[in-house]
């Protein structure tokens, strides 16, 4: 199996604000969001990133987005460094969060061609594209709707389709069902299995068990910045099941930390 | 690639223009405005100045002299019949006495007698009016104007400007220019800026504010091309909306001079608006650029407006150096001191003494100065504290 996606000892730290200090009952001005993280990533495989509030995946997956810089380390998206080639590893993933929001005065036909152009794809392979992925989701018949005037599961099936309008091979989901109803999640979730059937490489971070058992080949189980545990999912719950093996690991570093 | 900041300024564009609601009151309302306004507040001023010349203040006098009383053609009537008392409670209750005058009984004799040598008390004229009625204030300064008039009749040595003149060798088009150069710079960059920040706030801060451009920034596209996209777009905005006010402020200029002959739009030349033009394209560019700079340090537009406010105050500011000679360019150096050049600029085109040479010193200044806000915004675009300030 090709690594695709490589993460070597990330680091990244936040400074805390005043306000923020008293609100956490802490002296310290810098806070270690990411603590010398590494895992790898193999083509064609549903990696999940599982970890509770606050472990630092959302900060790791913006690293891998190059949204964010690293402070040392770096992440080589199939052969590309972060640091160095930031437009080229965005031309190769599709990076999906609930913070990246559609601009609502536009409708879904209109932003699909716009991201389209962005990622310099012919325009005929948008078109091509559009109703591919649009039939798929449903949004055919709400295209030429407003954002602004969708449904909250509607919107959040045109952000998927346009976080992957330049068919990507590496797609990245931050909490991929997180506010949506179970209707909406099942799509998704259905979706990101048939990525991986296409052969894509799909990342996905999540706080929710369940999610990682049915669809993850491998896991990563983060706590405060480091990665406790990482793996074939066969292997970590060949024992027990997972919820029991994230809250043994998680005891674990408490009893350190205390 | 170079083509994504074609993108980006058509997108823009059809934020902008596909919302009609604010194309109306980013374009059309501000002209519409200043037009009404203007031309009302001209209608007003001609309306302050004829009802002065149809009017005739009643004047309730003590002791007239005969002098005034046979004097012919005077702008006021004499009322010599009623007692000061009750004069004076007309006066007071503004019921149609204006001004009363009380003279000394003995006036003519008592003048004729006095010498200013002497050291000794002149013989006084008493006025007295009401100065917060407007009929009473203009009474009282006819009345004044009358006594002086009389006063310098009596020991008239010589005259001054009686003859057939002209005398004032400033021509129609002189006056324009004075009054167009005076005031159209200054008005010039607040439309200008009031239109950059309808706009340049929205589109930054608001972007940010709604997690629009998180969106924008995990595509492939170069930060740069992004910056360069949003400040040519935004900058023909501005341009449109300053350039509406401007329209609305040529059309009712002659209005709100009372229409004084010469003072229109008429009095410039094709290429004098060119140069014009040239201009306030770099200025609008280089505001917008200001604008999104710091709008793109504010988390969200409310915040973004309040920030802006101080650097409005600046750009009014040196934007009243075109009403003060002193303030002038002195040479073409002073031309690449940005917002001032622009405002020295404005001035010579509209003073009919265009300096082609400080024009294009302004024009690529502002460009420059554009160019450099501009790699600051694509380093702000590149940085999450910026782009995640939440």
């Amino acid at each position: 199996m090709r690594e695709i996606l490589v993460v070597k000892d990330l680091k990244k730290t936040f400074r805390i604000s005043a306000k923020q200090q008293k609100l956490e009952r802490t002296k310290e001005k810098v806070k270690i969001a990411v603590n010398g993280l590494s895992f790898v990533s193999y083509e064609g495989e549903i990696f999940g990133l599982l970890g509770p509030n606050g472990a630092g995946k959302t900060t790791t997956l913006r690293m891998i987005a190059t949204l964010i810089v690293p402070e040392s380390g770096d992440v080589f998206v199939d052969g590309s460094s972060v640091c160095k080639e930031p437009d080229v590893v965005r031309s190769k993933i599709g990076f999906l969060t609930s913070e990246l929001k559609l601009e609502e005065f536009f409708t879904p036909n209109y932003l699909f061609d716009f991201f389209g152009q962005l990622h310099g794809m012919e325009k005929s392979l948008v078109e091509q594209r559009k109703a591919k992925l649009f039939e798929r989701f449903g949004i055919t018949k709400f295209a030429e709707v407003k954002v602004s005037e969708l449904s909250t599961g509607m919107k959040q099936k045109v952000s998927l389709v346009i976080s992957i309008v330049h068919d990507p091979d590496i797609i990245i989901f931050d909490e991929p069902t997180n506010g949506l109803d179970v209707l909406t999640a099942k799509v998704v979730t259905d979706f990101l299995m048939e990525l991986k059937n296409q052969g894509k490489t799909v990342i996905v971070s999540t706080h929710i068990f369940s999610l990682v058992e049915k669809i993850c080949d491998r896991v990563g189980i983060i706590i405060d910045g480091t990665m406790a545990l990482c793996d074939t999912l066969s292997n970590v719950t060949r024992e027990k099941c997972l919820e029991d093996v994230f809250f043994d690991i998680y005891a674990e570093r408490a009893g350190e930390a205390s | 690639m170079k083509s994504n900041i074609i993108t980006i300024m058509k997108k823009e564009f059809a934020r902008f223009f596909k919302d009609r609601r604010m194309v109306f009151t980013t374009i059309f309302m501000p002209g519409i405005l200043i037009y009404v306004m203007y031309s009302f507040m001209g209608q007003g001023l001609s309306a302050l100045y004829s009802s002065g010349e149809d009017f005739i203040p009643q004047i309730y006098a003590e002791n007239l002299p005969e002098a005034f009383s046979e004097m012919e053609g005077l702008p006021v009537e004499f009322i010599t019949d009623t007692p000061k008392e009750e004069a004076m409670t007309l006066l007071e209750e503004e019921k149609g006495c204006h001004v009363v005058a009380v003279f000394p009984e003995d006036f003519t004799e008592s003048v004729a007698a006095y010498e200013v040598s002497s050291g000794e008390e002149a013989p006084q004229v008493e006025l007295y009016y009401k100065s917060t009625s407007t009929d009473s204030s203009t009474a009282y300064t006819m009345m004044q104007e009358i006594l002086a008039s009389y006063e310098t009749s009596m020991v008239n040595k010589f005259d001054i400007n009686q003859g057939e003149g002209p005398y004032d060798l400033a021509s129609e088009q002189d006056m324009a220019g004075m009054m167009f150069s005076m005031m159209l710079p200054l008005l010039m960059m607040v439309f200008l800026f009031s239109g950059c920040m309808a706009i340049a706030p929205e589109s930054i801060a608001g972007e940010k504010e709604r997690g629009t451009i998180a969106t924008l920034l995990v595509t492939p596209m170069k930060r740069s091309h992004l910056a360069l996209g949003k400040i040519f777009s935004l900058s023909a905005i501005g341009l449109l909306s300053g350039l509406s006010s401007f329209i609305g402020t040529m059309l009712s200029l002659p209005k709100l001079m009372g229409g004084v002959e010469g003072v229109d739009a008429g009095v410039y030349q094709v290429g004098d608006y060119l140069l014009l033009l040239a201009v306030i394209l770099s200025t609008a560019l280089l505001l917008i650029s200001l604008i999104s700079i710091i709008s793109a340090f504010a988390q969200n537009v409310k915040e973004a407006t309040s920030w802006v406010t101080p650097l409005m105050i600046v750009v009014v500011v040196i934007s009243i150096t075109s009403m003060i000679d002193s303030f002038r360019a002195s040479n073409n150096v002073m031309y690449l001191i940005p917002l001032y050049n622009s405002v020295q600029s404005m001035n010579g085109v509209f003073s009919f003494e265009p300096n082609v040479a400080a024009v294009v010193l302004t024009v690529v200044s502002n460009v420059v100065y554009t160019g450099i806000c501009a790699g600051i915004l694509t380093k702000m675009f590149g940085n999450e504290r910026v782009v995640f300030s939440k």
